[in-house]
């Protein structure tokens, strides 16, 4: 099953590639023109360059040329920085990592938690504040979020620094406190919610109901359906990591952190190719192999699962 | 809930379920906002002219100031107006993106479910490719590396969303083609065609509604958020998206240039995903399913 699996992935990961490299081909805009710029070009530079892209190359023999080199981590030079891609992703993925990190942090702690006291509580007032809280936060646009916290935190009462990754250690940690409770917000409404509905499809399962006829402790009772209520849980983290990427690409440009997402931004905007390129390719990479680690998950979460999947 | 017509509205929300009488009154106040924010969508192009007019006099004025009741951005453009004008490109693109993916998806979709075999497996694999990538992520690709308009864009994320619309077609299509009224028209060897589109579509209905309602508000987040980024829409034209990030600018001055269309996009998605909700618990409790 798994390997099956794999193999559908790597396929879609293959297209992916040969999609992102067509775009590429077919955008608008003369590459040498792009790397001289207004300068007066002689036509050796011209050929130089033609011949260091392989621009005169067939589209297959250049993309296969790409992807090849693409899988030894050469993405090529950025245009705009003059630097290998590799190293510019490089330098800005701790930023990103630390940023997600910390973003899902809070909304682990504050949605598990409201969602379970939701459910607990269905349909009395605090599970309708609670609910009414996650739909702002499902419903708000990032961008939105992150420039009312900026305008409050950082303009009005100057608690929090507006832009920039600070000077490392805490002071980064300080700086990204904001920018991780606009991303928290999305994040935490789709757990609470999916949470909250999970757990009230197993409180009111008949296993729960035989359990509490056994007599037991209603707080063993409520554990119990917590550990059948993650598998759902689990199972819509592809939600959350799609909101994640969009909501990354949003939350670091509104507070010019220098990230993966403000990357992508800033390579689309100027048109750095090479850049985007690279980035859409590890993006899609790096959700495959998440999606990959969430059905693994299952047999570690699902002792049902566990089961046929030995016996088949 | 439908079985109860002679108990009046406020003695079945306080009997029966608390909490209910808040969506009930929430799903009315959003159709209030909705009809609202739909009239001045309507009349917005007609407001263009008024918001773009620029005034170096007038530049930078506070809210409250004569003339202006949100006041000036930093061309002296009035806020309240430029807020009005950008009603129109703030909602009606996504209007047009939920309906036109899901009338192309319930087209394939449709044709997947109903069909099977070898078209459901293309269909599928395509769905697959499209599903690997983030909306946001592609839509910001493509459409600013191409330097995509409003339109164009609007055409893009309709081919985006159409995936997890035909998903969600074909889970119901393949629900309701066991059933016996399907079996009856086959058996008076109607075409596919008529059956497909005359009577199983027909009975996905409350959930193609439902779908198309919410889709309107990822729609406008996701347009809104790509004309922050300075993809879409024209710098200089009229927008929410592109007047936040505008505002950005001037927020020291004048802050309700920013956080006014900000707060009005927070509260028509709240609207949207209100109605949505409120569709779809009503219509599965009517039981047209």
């Amino acid at each position: 099953m798994i390997v099956v699996r794999l193999f559908g992935v790597l396929a879609i990961l293959l297209v992916i590639s040969f999609l992102t490299f067509s775009l590429v081909y077919l955008a608008p805009g003369d590459l040498v023109k792009n790397l001289l710029g207004n300068r007066p070009a002689s036509p050796e530079a011209v050929a130089a360059i033609r011949a260091q892209y392989h621009l005169d190359d067939p589209f297959l023999l250049r993309y296969l040329d790409w992807l090849g080199s693409a899988i030894r981590g050469d993405f090529g030079q950025s245009i705009r920085l003059q630097q290998p891609v590799s190293t510019v992703i490089g330098d800005r993925l701790p930023n990103t990592l630390a940023l997600v990190a910390l973003a899902f942090l809070i909304a682990l702690a504050t949605a598990i938690p409201l969602g379970i006291l939701s459910a607990a509580r269905e349909g009395r007032f605090s599970d309708s504040l609670a609910s009414l809280l996650s739909l702002i936060g499902l419903s708000a646009p990032s961008f939105a979020i992150a420039l009312l916290l900026l305008y409050v935190f950082a303009t009005l009462l100057p608690i929090f620094p507006a832009y920039g990754a600070g000077s490392g250690g805490f002071d980064t940690l300080w700086h990204l406190v904001l920018p991780a409770v606009a991303l928290a917000a999305g994040i935490g409404a789709i757990l609470m919610r999916l949470t909250r509905a999970a757990l009230l499809r197993e409180l009111q399962s008949d296993a729960t109901t035989f359990a509490r006829a056994r007599g037991l402790r209603e707080a063993d009772v409520q554990v119990a359906a917590l550990r059948a209520a993650a598998i759902p849980i689990v199972t819509s983290a592809g939600l959350v990591l799609t909101f994640i990427v969009g909501g990354t690409i949003i939350v670091e440009s509104v507070f010019a952190l220098p990230g993966l997402g403000s990357l992508l931004q800033q390579a689309v905007q100027f048109k750095d190719l090479p850049v985007v390129q690279a980035l859409t390719l590890l993006i899609a990479a790096v959700i495959a192999v998440i999606t990959i680690l969430i059905d693994l998950s299952y047999l570690v979460l699902d002792p049902r699962v566990r089961a046929k999947g030995l016996n088949r | 809930m439908s079985g109860t017509p002679k108990l009046s509205p406020r003695t079945r929300t306080i009997s029966i379920v608390p909490g209910r009488r808040r969506v009930r009154w929430g799903a009315t106040l959003s159709v209030v906002l909705l009809a609202g924010v739909g009239l001045v969508a309507l009349v917005s192009p007609m407001l263009s002219d008024a918001a773009t007019r620029q005034s170096v006099l007038d530049a930078l004025l506070p809210p409250g100031s004569p003339g202006h009741p949100l006041g000036t951005d930093e061309l002296g453009r009035d806020v309240l107006m430029l807020t009005l004008a950008g009603t129109g490109s703030a909602v009606v693109g996504p209007v047009i993106v939920a309906a036109g993916s899901m009338t192309l998806a319930v087209l394939l979709g449709t044709i997947a479910g109903y069909v099977g075999g070898f078209v459901d497996g293309v269909i599928g694999r395509g769905v697959d490719v499209l599903l690997a990538l983030p909306v946001m992520l592609v839509a910001l690709v493509v459409a600013g590396v191409f330097g995509a308009g409003y339109w164009v864009t609007v055409v893009l994320l309709i081919v985006l969303f159409c995936p997890s619309d035909i998903r969600i077609v074909r889970a119901g299509v393949t629900e309701q083609a066991p059933r016996p009224y399907v079996e009856a028209a086959q058996m008076l060897s109607l075409s596919s065609s008529r059956i497909m589109f005359r009577y199983v579509v027909p009975n996905t209905w409350p959930l193609i509604l439902t779908n198309v309602t919410l889709n309107v508000g990822i729609a406008l987040v996701a347009l809104s958020s790509l004309s922050f980024l300075g993809v879409g829409v024209a710098p200089g034209t009229p927008d929410w998206g592109r007047q936040i990030s505008d505002g950005r600018g001037v927020m020291g001055d004048n802050a309700a240039m920013l956080i006014v269309p900000a707060v009005l996009i927070i509260l028509v998605t709240m609207a949207i995903n209100v109605l949505g909700d409120h569709l779809g618990t009503r219509l599965r409790e009517r039981g047209i399913q």
